[in-house]
């Protein structure tokens, strides 16, 4: 399928999601579709890194964490709305990111790794010290009740959804744009054999700060509007290291070689830790995940997708 | 107002014997990380397990913290001989540790902390013995027995090891792994052996070190996270696996956490060992003491 295609699907899609969502009309469905919807764009951004390039990335939570937490400065300091505040919260994330790249890419991968937790750690610290913000205290973002559109009024978290659902739009169709471009291919190589591909002349250290730049951007825009949503704020909710297992466990168990891996893993796990959330425990539901992410690591390395397609090799022979 | 210099003293040597300590965490992941080549970022994780297994013990029996350190080495060293026999069927042998071994001992450090936060609770935990609370006094100098117990047995621990690795033959044998593991094989020497051995090692270094870190502070599920950052600090500071770097690297780690701790306030001491990791892997990814 052609990109350009490929997006007009998306589009499709993501419009009929939000349709039929309409037609069900019930809160809690937009309140469970927000969360699932944002582990899509964590799971999504987590992979282009990681699964592109090979990358392992433990501090999606930081990067979140920093796009909530620029929304909640920018409540404080000067509001706006919020598709400005994803784009704002995307540049600082990608900042970040590219820093932290600078940093640490020319080292051995498992370095990144571990550099990666350390980051989640300092900010955490910094923003539990910065009163600002709110500090250990946390701070509370009012935010309305509904919105008035054309007259109509729509539910506040209508709004937040349709947000959430454009923003995994576009970082999936932004992932599958990347796996068929020269950029993924060269991707492709730092993740097969970084040296031989660095003696062939991919500028290996640069596509990696593309795709740190890039994968820490979306991230840092699924955290914007989380504010909002929760109506407070405090550095344990946005740094929980929750995100961080997510958005590994996610791609790794969906599959990590093409968007429809991460995309299937958030669906699958972020419905199942809804549905555990209400009828077990939330403790219990993240114990799930860590659980699923050791057994299919183990027992099947490339994911759902990886099985489905062995399945389908075997059933032609 | 003139500089509190007494303080910058105790804090400077409160620091010390803290770093000692660390040297007991951050062993196991020399040997791991350094001489094997695995990264094993759940290593803290296998610390809090032996915290609470310590706490279970000294609340329930009685047992002092440091005797069921001692005893735990055999079973915390089986325990490393078992996730290396997985890590190395599963990950190794198919060359694909890069990635999902590093995302199975991120699985394995979650789910040891979830484990224990719905067993426990997120409460803090303390052990109780004779030398938790007294002090020597040297003039204004305060030596708590809690740090300078963990601090000396830490630095047995290591001396130890480092006989170990330099005299015996299987320790000279974990060292030749990390240099040329092909030439191990074709000593006929079995280099999968001596790496669950060696791995084995690691993970009981995290028996002791979970029983003094009972002693030294209250603890709870999630501390291990602040270990994370701490251990691999102390690792690259101290050059990536030798062992008297180790010692250095830890008591750097320990003064500076300590001083910050002293005239900024303890919720700033997370940053120090995150920061300085940070910093070396960006300006001196050997450690201090490499070239």
């Amino acid at each position: 399928m052609h990109s350009r295609t490929f997006i007009l699907v998306t589009i499709v899609v993501a419009a009929a999601v939000f349709f039929v969502a309409q037609l069900v009309a019930n809160n809690y469905l937009f309140f469970a579709g927000y969360t699932v919807l944002q582990f899509v764009v964590l799971a999504t951004a987590w992979n282009i890194l990681g699964g592109y390039c090979g990358y392992v990335n433990f501090g999606s939570a930081a990067f979140f964490a920093v796009g909530a937490y620029s929304s909640v400065f920018l409540h404080k300091a000067y509001p706006l709305p919020i598709p400005v505040l994803i784009l704002v919260a995307g540049f600082v994330a990608g900042v970040i990111g590219l820093g932290m790249g600078y940093l640490t890419l020319r080292l051995r991968g498992s370095f990144f790794a571990i550099a990666t937790l350390a980051l989640a750690v300092v900010l955490q610290t910094l923003v539990t010290n910065w009163d600002f913000v709110g500090g250990s205290r946390g701070a509370y973002v009012i935010r309305p009740n509904s919105l008035d559109v054309f007259g109509h009024q729509i539910p506040y978290i209508e709004y937040l959804f349709l947000q959430m659902l454009i923003l995994a739009a576009v970082a999936i169709a932004t992932a599958r744009t990347i796996e068929r471009s020269r950029l993924g291919y060269g991707f492709a190589t730092i993740r097969d054999d970084e040296l031989a591909a660095e003696a062939a002349g991919v500028p290996t250290l640069r596509l990696k700060l593309i795709a740190t730049t890039l994968s820490g951007a979306l991230m840092g825009m699924a955290g914007a509007p989380f504010p909002y949503y929760l109506g407070f704020l405090q550095p344990q909710s946005a740094f929980a290291l929750e995100y961080a297992v997510n958005s590994i466990a996610m791609p790794m168990i969906g599959g990590t070689s093409s968007w429809i891996g991460p995309l299937i893993g958030a669906l699958l796990l972020g419905i199942v830790q809804q549905v555990a959330t209400v009828t077990i425990s939330s403790a219990v539901n993240v114990l799930i995940v860590g659980v699923l992410l050791v057994a299919f690591v183990i027992i099947a390395p490339n994911g759902i997708v990886g099985f489905v397609r062995n399945l389908m090799r075997r059933g032609r022979s | 107002m003139d500089f509190p210099i007494e303080l910058l003293i105790n804090a400077i040597i409160a620091g010390v014997l803290l770093g000692g300590f660390y040297i007991a965490v951050t062993v196991g992941v020399s040997i791991s990380f350094g001489m094997l080549d695995i990264v094993n970022i759940a290593h803290p994780a296998f610390i809090i397990l032996g915290s609470y297994i310590a706490y279970i013990m000294n609340s329930r029996l009685g047992v002092d913290p440091v005797l069921v350190g001692l005893l735990m080495l055999p079973v915390f060293y089986a325990l490393g001989a078992a996730v290396y026999q997985v890590y190395y069927v599963s990950f190794e042998k198919r060359g694909q540790e890069a990635l999902r071994g590093l995302a199975f001992f991120f699985g394995i450090l979650f789910i040891t902390e979830v484990g224990l936060i719905l067993v426990f609770g997120v409460d803090y935990r303390y052990a109780e013995a004779p030398y938790i609370g007294p002090a020597i006094r040297f003039a204004f100098v305060d030596l708590p027995y809690r740090m300078l117990i963990p601090c000396v047995l830490s630095l047995l621990l290591l001396a130890s090891l480092q006989v170990f690795l330099s005299r015996t033959y299987v320790g000279r044998a974990i060292k030749a792994v990390a240099q040329d593991q092909q030439a191990l094989t074709l000593m006929a020497a079995n280099p999968i052996a001596i790496k669950r051995i060696a791995f084995g090692i690691s993970i009981a270094t995290a028996a002791l070190a979970g029983a003094f870190l009972v002693i030294i502070q209250p603890v709870e599920p999630s501390v291990g996270r602040e270990y994370i950052g701490r251990v691999f600090a102390i690792y690259v500071l101290g050059g990536l696996g030798s062992l008297p770097g180790t010692v250095i690297g830890a008591m750097l780690l320990g003064v500076v956490e300590s001083i910050t701790a002293t005239f900024y306030g303890p919720s700033w001491a997370p940053a120090v060992s995150f920061g300085f990791l940070l910093l070396t892997l960006a300006f001196r990814p050997a450690g201090i003491l490499g070239r």
